[in-house]
């Protein structure tokens, strides 16, 4: 070995200039709690009341104090990137506020009411500026509409990706991707609009969970379709391709290669799908109408869904109701959050790579 | 413009993991430097601590010194991106920014460092494409994105884009590995040119490019697989190739090994 | 990969038979499926053929000039309706949404992919994308009954510093206005466009960023040389699909807005309206014509809906060409 190791002691001449004055490590968060206080103290001499403006000031002062401090130290290329750095922490916290609180509302407002009574009895009634009732039928209503949504567009979202990417080549083809992706962007009170001039205007049918359940559909069909598309891609050529060599016809390799290859990623796809309209209201307000007692039949007349339940209550404007609203809405949270970690779980689980 | 580099006793971690141990060495300026070994001795690990460049995966550190002349690049109070303007790189697969055209491709590291006149970035350009043997192949479009090149013009323009901030040394990370027989050649001979100039330290895979560009060569190699890469030797290519003092050299370069 | 053990049990079929297109159950399944194709398609044209039908019925009988009036009296006699403060309402509101949650989306987008320590990271993105799905109806609630009294000060801080503008000029009350259905969009649209955006900075290719770092380039510079460039177009269909969904957006603004048919530009003080909003404000009064009037309008959100979709859809088609070029 002959590699020399002769290192002479570091001095701190800086020929290459690679020698920077730097901030010290601690330097953000001394500036952010810097920062704050000031904000705090701007606010409390000031007299705001608002805790939204603290906390406006405070980003505002650590924005420009980092970027000042650190352009007199460390010159204007580092300036920038601190900035940078501090714009981004600073969006982060911004929209972490409203997005915790949301979720902190919900659950601490949502809890007071929440109990075995509110979920076993429905609004039938109760007089809506007192305590008491529930949200049974409103629940049932929603299972009813989201179930038969699903089976009226699970379905066809499936046939149709089956086409798309088993069968689909040419015209035909080009358009429906092109209306699926156009009807993924239809806002959710046009699907309800449709649904209400064709059956209920046109064909004479009353308000029922059905309708609701047909403007739901329009709206989860292209979610399915797309999620659909893409599980159905990711299974490998070679794997239809081995199929057909036995001779295998094409629509049995389908049924008994590629569906059950990709069913893990289909059912995710379905599930978030569900989740996705399970929180629609507007559809069921023009559609399902609401029904304070509970109505088990989704076929004939008005019946009652979480969604429409919530805005009922707090249209109520009275602090029962509000309890309520808050109680319903943290009852649809929970749904649909257990929808997309049960969905997501299946993902993972099914996911190709782990198998 | 080109330094010695002496690293004294250098380890690298990818958190608790050791990827290489107790590396000392020096390389000469104005020469070339190969470092071969096999698959996962550390030999790339080490040409990124050579810049600074290791520590950016996450929990990555370094122990020990890299010295560049008098300065050790370690030091606190350097400044890590200061230092990889110190010393360019040059990466295994071509990577031009793919929405720049080619002339700023080459001018974006002086666009970094402050403004420029346009006739002086042109100058700078121009040099350095010619310094990449490119001049002639792209000087009519050299506003046509950096991307529509072949692979070895791709290659020759990152070489470019890294001598147009006048680095003093230049790190090759098996800049041909990506490349057809041909471009391999060109940048072979570019490499020859450059040393001129730069300390050069180059990665490769390939033991005949390693015997014909480089004038020293380092011999890396790793106990077991979970073990840390280790320097074995480094010497004059030539002794290298034709009569190393350790056993393990000779089986690899002669292909007797494992 | 894994179940290759179905076929095996298929029986080997004679080779005259091997043309899979001939066999009756291709034909039924082939034509299944072409079938549900066909079927969404007569969904999309059956919404536009009964909109527009219903849209001119009402539209032929309106006495006022549906562009330009501003009151919404459908249910009257004669009726005389009009979208000019539903225009004007649903444009402000989403743009005020779409200037406040982009920036903010994008910030968060590269703090989870660039800034935040790895370990952070990965949880954030996973709650990102499941507030993605909390339903718009809670934002509604959230806003309605949280957000607005907590604007109030703000609205008159504004007032005082900003009052001279304008248009930030706040007279005090309840601030169910434009502004706050803005804020209140952008929370909603914000999980959404952090989500995609995330997911296009994610993929920026490495090889440019360390390019970057290897030039010299601090964290910001190497975001702004090799992130950007690529994520630019992804951030800009994401935030078209944001901005759909704030157009087309009902509760969450029926909820929060005070509706009245003025159109003011002072954007703080409550009032106005938008399509959505619009349709379920007035629907349970609706009679029979009432109905077709509100149709027009869910018409006109339609179409708007459909081009700034469109237009999203243009430019991730064009993004792929790009990239397939680059490959």
């Amino acid at each position: 070995m002959t590699a020399t190791t002769t290192l002479p002691a570091t001095e701190q001449t800086d020929a290459l200039g690679i020698h920077q004055p730097r901030l010290p490590k601690w330097a953000p968060a001394g500036i952010a709690l810097g920062a704050a206080a000031v904000g705090v103290g701007i606010g409390t001499v000031a007299g705001l009341s608002s805790r939204i403006q603290w906390g406006l000031i405070a980003a505002l002062l650590f924005v420009l104090a980092s970027y000042a401090i650190s352009a007199t130290v460390e010159g204007k290329r580092q300036a920038k990137d601190r900035f940078a750095t501090s714009m981004v922490w600073v969006a982060f916290l911004l929209a972490v506020i409203p997005l915790a609180s949301l979720i902190w509302e919900t659950v601490s407002r949502g809890i007071k009411v929440l109990d075995a009574y509110f979920l076993t009895h429905s609004m039938s009634g109760v007089v809506t500026i007192q305590p008491g009732g529930g949200v049974y039928h409103a629940i049932l209503g929603t299972l009813e509409q989201v179930g038969i949504a699903t089976l009226i567009s699970a379905p066809i979202g499936l046939l149709t990706a089956i086409y798309l990417v088993e069968y689909g080549k040419g015209k035909l083809a080009k358009a429906v991707t092109f209306f699926v992706d156009v009807m993924t962007g239809i806002p959710s009170i046009v699907a309800g609009l449709f649904i209400l001039s064709l059956w209920i205007m046109m064909l004479g049918f009353s308000y029922s969970g059905l309708a609701g359940a047909m403007a739901l559909s329009i709206l989860m069909m292209p979610v399915v379709v797309r999620s659909t598309e893409e599980m159905l891609k990711l299974v490998p050529n070679e794997l239809r391709e081995a199929s057909y060599a036995l001779g295998v016809p094409k629509w049995k390799t389908i049924m008994k290669v590629v569906l059950p290859t990709s069913i893990g990623g289909i059912t995710t796809g379905v599930m978030l799908a569900i989740a996705r309209i399970a929180g629609e209201s507007a559809p069921l307000l023009l559609l399902v109408f609401g029904n304070p007692v509970i109505n088990g039949n989704p076929f004939d007349g008005a019946q009652a869904g979480l969604p429409l339940f919530i805005y009922e209550q707090w249209a109520n404007g009275n602090e029962a109701s509000y309890d309520r609203a808050w109680a319903a809405a943290l009852v649809l949270i929970a749904f649909v959050m257990i929808l997309n970690l049960v969905a997501r779980g299946i993902a993972r689980w099914k996911a190709p790579q782990h198998r | 413009m080109a330094k010695r580099i002496d690293i004294g006793s250098l380890s690298a971690y990818y958190g608790k993991f050791k990827a290489i141990e107790d590396i000392s060495m020096t390389v000469e300026p104005k020469s070339v430097t190969a470092f071969i070994g096999p698959s996962g001795c550390g030999k790339s690990t080490f040409l990124r601590t050579l810049n600074r460049m290791h520590e950016v995966a996450a929990g990555a550190h370094v122990e020990g010194k890299v010295m560049l002349d008098d300065e050790d690049l370690y030091a606190p109070g350097v400044d890590p991106v200061a230092v990889r303007r110190t010393v360019g790189m040059v990466f295994q697969r071509p990577n031009p920014f793919p929405t720049m055209s080619i002339y700023d491709n080459v001018a974006a590291g002086l666009k970094l460092n402050g403004r420029y006149k346009k006739s002086e970035l042109d100058a700078v350009v121009e040099k350095s494409l010619k310094g990449a043997n490119l001049w002639n192949e792209v000087k009519d479009r050299l506003n046509r994105p950096g991307s529509g090149l072949s692979g070895g013009q791709q290659q020759r323009l990152c070489i470019a884009r890294a001598i147009a901030v006048e680095p003093q040394v230049l790190l090759m990370d098996e800049p041909c590995s990506a490349l057809d027989p041909i471009s391999t050649i060109a940048i072979e001979d570019l490499i020859g040119e450059l040393k001129k100039k730069y300390t050069i330290v180059i990665v490769t895979h390939n033991m005949q490019q390693a015997a014909r560009v480089s004038d020293r060569t380092a011999f890396f190699n790793l106990a077991a697989v979970g073990q840390p890469g280790k320097l074995i030797e480094i010497d004059d290519t030539e002794r290298i190739f034709s009569n190393p003092s350790v056993q393990a050299t000779e089986d690899y370069v002669s292909g007797r090994f494992g | 990969m894994s179940t290759t053990t179905d076929t095996p049990v298929a029986p080997p079929p004679a080779p005259s038979e091997s043309t899979s297109t001939g066999r009756v159950g291709d034909k039924v399944f082939s034509g299944l499926s072409r079938g549900a194709g066909i079927l969404l398609l007569v969904i999309m044209a059956a919404i536009a053929v009964f909109l527009t039908v219903r849209a001119i019925n009402a539209i032929s009988e309106n006495e006022g000039n549906f562009f330009t009036t501003f009151e919404w009296n459908a249910n009257a006699t004669p009726p005389s309706f009009g979208i000019a403060v539903l225009v004007f309402g649903t444009i402000v509101s989403s743009v005020i949404a779409m200037v406040i949650a982009v920036p903010v989306a994008v910030g968060i987008a590269l703090f989870i992919t660039h800034y935040a320590p790895r370990k952070l990271s990965g949880p954030i993105a996973y709650v990102i994308d499941l507030l993605a799905a909390v339903p718009s109806i809670v934002y509604g609630l959230w806003g309605a009954l949280f957000l607005v009294p907590h604007l109030t000060g703000f609205y008159s801080w504004l007032n005082d510093y900003f009052g001279w503008t304008g248009f930030l000029e706040y007279q005090g009350g309840a601030p169910r206005s434009l502004m706050t259905v803005g804020i209140l969009l952008a929370v909603m649209i914000l999980p959404i466009i952090t989500n995609v955006s995330r997911e296009v900075f994610a993929q920026a290719p490495k090889m440019q960023e360390e390019a970057a770092l290897a030039l010299g380039a601090t964290r910001w510079e190497v975001i702004r040389m090799a992130v950007i460039p690529f994520g630019r177009s992804g951030v800009i269909s994401a935030s078209m699909l944001g901005l759909g969904r704030a157009l087309g957006e009902t509760m969450a603004v029926a909820t929060v807005l005070s509706p009245s048919a003025v159109l003011s530009a002072k954007i703080l003080d409550p009032g106005g309206g938008t399509f959505a909003q619009n349709i379920a404000s007035a629907f349970k009064e609706a009679g029979s014509f009432g109905r077709d009037a509100l149709i027009a309008s869910g018409l006109v959100l339609f179409v708007i809906t459909l081009i700034v979709n469109g237009a999203a859809r243009l430019i991730i088609a064009r993004r792929k060409e790009y990239s397939g070029a680059n490959a």
